[in-house]
């Protein structure tokens, strides 16, 4: 089966020379949960980006569903691709409805479809129905990110592309999140690239981890493989969360 | 002698020149605005471009705005009719403030709403029709007000080409130092000011409220 996402020696470079991703060659199967995982300036935003073309790579392949990106029309490839990011960017002036459904009506769905699929997804992502004719600033945190959600699923993408969804939240809305978003996620079945710094994020959600460091990509492990491959960076997290687990200092 | 003498004796005569004073205004407003906006959108998307026609555009302000109305005499077809050259005119300065402001208004939407939009899939036209421009609106709005308290007080001006208006008033009250004419076309200028400043200045509050 054709990989949803594949990288065949990728790279990114600005037009300075500093190259943000360097050489990246990974697959991503269809139907699976791939984290990026590293620290900050590790590539892992740079390396979503590509996959939607908000960047264009400067070198090496990037395929979609077996075509390279370039040669797909790059509204259809990004309508196929849900993009939910930490700072939600819900468009201000819409209420909750208008936010979910401007891509269905962009498409140009019927009315009353697109009502039926804003009440679908607000169900999906444990919103109440009667939210629809709030503005984003009139929502909490954690609600922002439930309707940022919905509005990425709103056109049924096979592929959901999620840059730290949960970052802003506080702990506990976090945990929450996640927890609902595992087990949606079992119930869509969607191929779902996130990045991430939080280890913990990583395990609870990701079916493949891929490693990066410096733009380079370190490894891909499942969960279990990350817990116990020698390699020194994987290591330093587990330090890291395990001391961040047990209240310690993780230094 | 009172300052209201003359008003209160043509008032016709004050409310032609009213609405003449209004319709010079306001088209040349106008115009700048339909010039304005597109080009400021055009300009917000290339930096490189933006200053050079910016600068381009505050330059004619350097151009006091008599000798501007004066130079417009050369003009083909402008030149003609002195209202054609005082619209040209007051199109030009009120020009800068709208430019200024769409470019800061669609410069100044949310990047991360931006970026949600772009990379959920919008074009670029869908973009800027639904989300670009609907939250530069306020800001825009505000360069239109300030552009309309100006031309409403440059329009007085544009009486010494024969472009008509109130300004007539008020220079044949100078060159007869009748403070009562003088008054009686300056009142009704800065009333049109005024009640443009406010007007404008509700419609932008209540656009930017929602943002």
């Amino acid at each position: 089966m054709t990989a949803a996402i594949a990288f065949h020696g990728t790279s990114y470079r600005l037009p300075s020379g500093a190259a943000l991703v360097e050489s990246l060659s990974f697959e991503i199967p269809v139907g699976v949960t791939l984290v990026l995982l590293g620290r900050s300036g590790s590539g892992k935003t740079t390396t979503l980006k590509l996959m939607n073309r908000l960047l264009e790579p400067t070198a090496g392949e990037l395929l979609v569903e077996g075509r390279p990106v370039k040669d797909w029309d790059v509204i259809r490839l990004r309508r196929r691709m849900g993009y939910a990011i930490q700072d939600v960017g819900l468009f201000p002036h819409y209420n909750v409805e208008r936010n979910i459904g401007l891509l269905p009506a962009v498409e140009g769905w019927p009315a009353a479809r697109i009502r039926d699929r804003v009440h679908e997804l607000l169900a999906l992502v444990g919103l109440d129905a009667g939210i629809v004719s709030r503005f984003p600033r009139e929502l909490s945190g954690g609600q922002r990110q439930r309707v940022g959600v919905a509005r990425a699923l709103a056109l049924d993408p096979p592929v959901l592309l999620m840059d730290e969804p949960f970052g802003a939240l506080d702990p506990l809305t976090r945990a929450e999140l996640q927890g609902e978003f595992a087990r949606l996620q079992k119930r869509l079945g969607k191929t779902v690239v996130l990045v991430t710094h939080d280890l913990r994020e990583a395990l609870l959600l990701g079916t493949q981890i891929a490693l990066l460091d410096a733009g380079r990509l370190i490894g891909l492990y499942t969960p279990a493989e990350f817990m116990r491959t020698a390699d020194l960076l994987a290591a330093a997290y587990r330090h890291a969360f395990s001391a961040q687990d047990a209240g310690g200092d993780p230094a | 002698m009172n300052f209201l003498d003359y008003l209160l004796a043509h008032p016709r005569e004050v409310l032609t020149l009213t609405l003449e004073h209004l319709s010079l205004a306001g088209i040349s407003v106008g115009i700048a605005v339909l010039v304005g906006v597109p080009l400021g959108v055009t300009i917000a998307r290339r930096p490189a471009i933006a200053n050079a026609v910016l600068g381009l555009v505050n330059s004619i302000h350097v151009v006091p705005s008599l000798a501007l109305f004066g130079f417009l005499f050369a003009v083909p077809w402008i030149g003609e009719r002195a209202p054609r050259m005082a619209i040209l005119a007051l199109s030009l300065y009120a020009l800068l403030p709208i430019l200024r402001n769409v470019c800061a208004g669609i410069l100044g939407v949310d990047p991360a709403v931006v970026e949600a939009g772009r990379g959920l899939g919008l074009t670029d036209r869908q973009l800027l029709l639904r989300v670009e421009l609907p939250l530069a609106l306020g800001v825009i709005v505000a360069g239109v007000r300030v552009a309309a308290v100006l031309a409403i007080g440059i329009t007085t001006i544009a009486a010494a080409i024969g472009a008509g208006g109130l300004g007539e008033l008020i220079f044949r009250g100078l060159a007869m130092v009748n403070t009562s004419l003088i008054f009686a076309g300056a009142l009704p200028a800065a009333v049109l000011a005024l009640a443009a400043d406010l007007s404008l200045g509700w419609i932008e509050a209540r656009l930017r409220e929602r943002v």
